[in-house]
């Protein structure tokens, strides 16, 4: 019976949690949303932000770069028009 | 056991219900519906345990399959042509993450144009979605194939999904006789499935079918490759486990050879092999080679039965599109490349869209394969 050498687990299942802290997505990012002094603190955009990496410290929002993708849908949501769009620079 | 008689759908729903599946999850299609209607009623009338789901599609059907299994429960789940494409997507998914489903394929047509009756093209569509496909002559077998199955599966050195292949009406509506073996017998002979490799449990928190870079996924895939190719030994030896307890035995669980101590072999899968038994009876120059595990491919076997051989006749239901052959033939064919003295390889395409095939023109053409040219394929109509 032949027996792979390799170190993949049967079928590629992770058995340890957490493996998606690994990969910092926040390095796919074009736009970078912003947070400015308009920002009330009312928790819209971390009830929108798929990535759930805004959190509100403060009384403001404050974004999780290391996994932000910059969907920008924080911007489009904020009620008061407190997150602007800037570009990456690279 | 009991000896009875009825339509091979009840018996595999009878079936399933010995084998104890946690989840029944299936959507309706000819010729498969008798099958999932005798799982309702047994599940309606308390016979079964299962959860019986009651989905609105194939894709339901599988993926619901998929995470049962993938929370550690046993599942089936049982199909037909256009149901099987519909499934299409989850198949590779499901043996992916080596999850070991058992599904009953009533084989069938595909479509256009729509056709109800049987052939092999719904499951040799899917040949490489990487699920082990056995198929079976007879209700009897049907009935014992079930029941290896999920020993075959689940099996820590196997974990890979199997598709149970049998005829579209001629073997689910009919009604025949046959040993339903005894729930005790099955229990012991099939232990309950506790899967470590992967368990959807929130105490125990696990990833299946993550994202992978290249190199892992490439290495994946050669490890996959390999649970295939041992999962051979396993059939055999669970094919003879089965014989020792239930005195039924199919070949060694990958091949079936009759009668094939003569010049020419004819080789064919599924209940066409029961007329092609009836050929060979009456002839002195033919014998049976039946292939029963289609996926993995039993080389080894075949270049066995083959030894010796002037002529090799590869009967089978499907058309590889665009090869000018079906795709048994192909293979056949390239298991054949590696021996010295290679005999001659003659393909017959038969019964496509429930074509009838009668022992009169398979006479016909082990008569005319003589004058034959290696390779040549036939189209053999009423």
């Amino acid at each position: 019976m032949k027996k792979s050498e390799s170190k993949v687990s049967t079928g590629g299942v992770i058995k340890e949690p957490g493996s998606s802290k690994v990969v910092k997505t926040g390095a796919w990012r074009n736009f970078r949303p912003v947070v400015t002094d308009k920002c009330i603190g009312c928790g819209t955009c971390v009830m929108f932000c798929p990535e759930g990496c805004i959190k509100i410290v403060d009384k403001k929002a404050k974004i999780d770069y290391d996994y932000c993708k910059g969907c920008l849908i924080c911007v489009v949501e904020c009620p008061v028009k407190a997150i602007e769009k800037k570009q990456e620079e690279k | 056991m009991v000896r009875k008689l009825m339509e091979g759908s009840e018996f595999v729903a009878e079936t399933v219900r010995l084998c104890k599946p946690d989840v029944v999850s299936a959507y309706p299609i000819t010729p498969q519906t008798h099958i999932v209607e005798n799982l309702a009623k047994l599940a309606a009338d308390g016979k079964i345990k299962s959860k019986f789901l009651e989905v609105e599609s194939e894709f339901s059907a599988i993926s619901s399959v998929v995470g049962a299994v993938a929370a550690g429960s046993r599942a089936f789940t049982a199909t037909s042509s256009q149901g099987l494409a519909l499934m299409h997507e989850v198949l590779f998914a499901a043996s992916g993450m080596r999850l070991p489903i058992v599904m009953v394929i009533a084989n069938r047509a595909l479509s256009a144009p729509i056709n109800i009756w049987n052939d092999h093209s719904d499951t040799m569509a899917e040949r490489d979605s990487g699920w082990i496909q056995l198929y079976c002559e007879t209700v009897q077998e049907t009935v014992d194939t079930l029941i290896q199955a999920y020993k075959i599966a689940e099996d820590k050195r196997v974990l890979l999904p199997i598709m149970v292949c049998m005829d579209g009406f001629i073997l689910t509506h009919t009604i025949e006789p046959a040993d339903l073996p005894d729930e005790k017998d099955v229990d012991e002979f099939l232990p309950k499935y506790n899967p470590t490799h992967a368990v959807l449990d929130p105490e125990r928190p696990m990833t299946l079918g993550p994202f992978a870079y290249p190199e892992p996924y490439f290495d994946l895939k050669k490890e996959f490759e390999e649970a295939m190719e041992n999962s051979k030994e396993i059939i055999s030896e669970v094919n003879e486990e089965f014989a020792k307890k239930f005195n039924r035995k199919y070949g060694n669980g990958l091949v079936e050879e009759y009668k094939n101590d003569k010049k020419i072999a004819i080789v064919a899968m599924g209940s066409v092999c029961g007329t092609l038994r009836e050929v060979v009876d009456k002839r002195k120059d033919t014998g049976l080679v039946k292939l029963k595990c289609y996926r993995p491919f039993p080389k080894e076997e075949l270049i066995k039965a083959f030894k010796g051989k002037k002529t090799v006749i590869v009967l089978e239901k499907a058309v590889a599109y665009g090869l000018d052959s079906g795709p048994i033939f192909a293979e056949i064919r390239d298991v054949l490349y590696s021996l010295k003295e290679k005999p001659k390889v003659i393909g017959i395409i038969a019964g496509l869209g429930g074509v009838d095939v009668k022992i009169k023109q398979v006479n016909k053409v082990i008569d005319n394969s003589k004058k034959m040219k290696d390779g040549e394929v036939v189209w053999m109509k009423t």
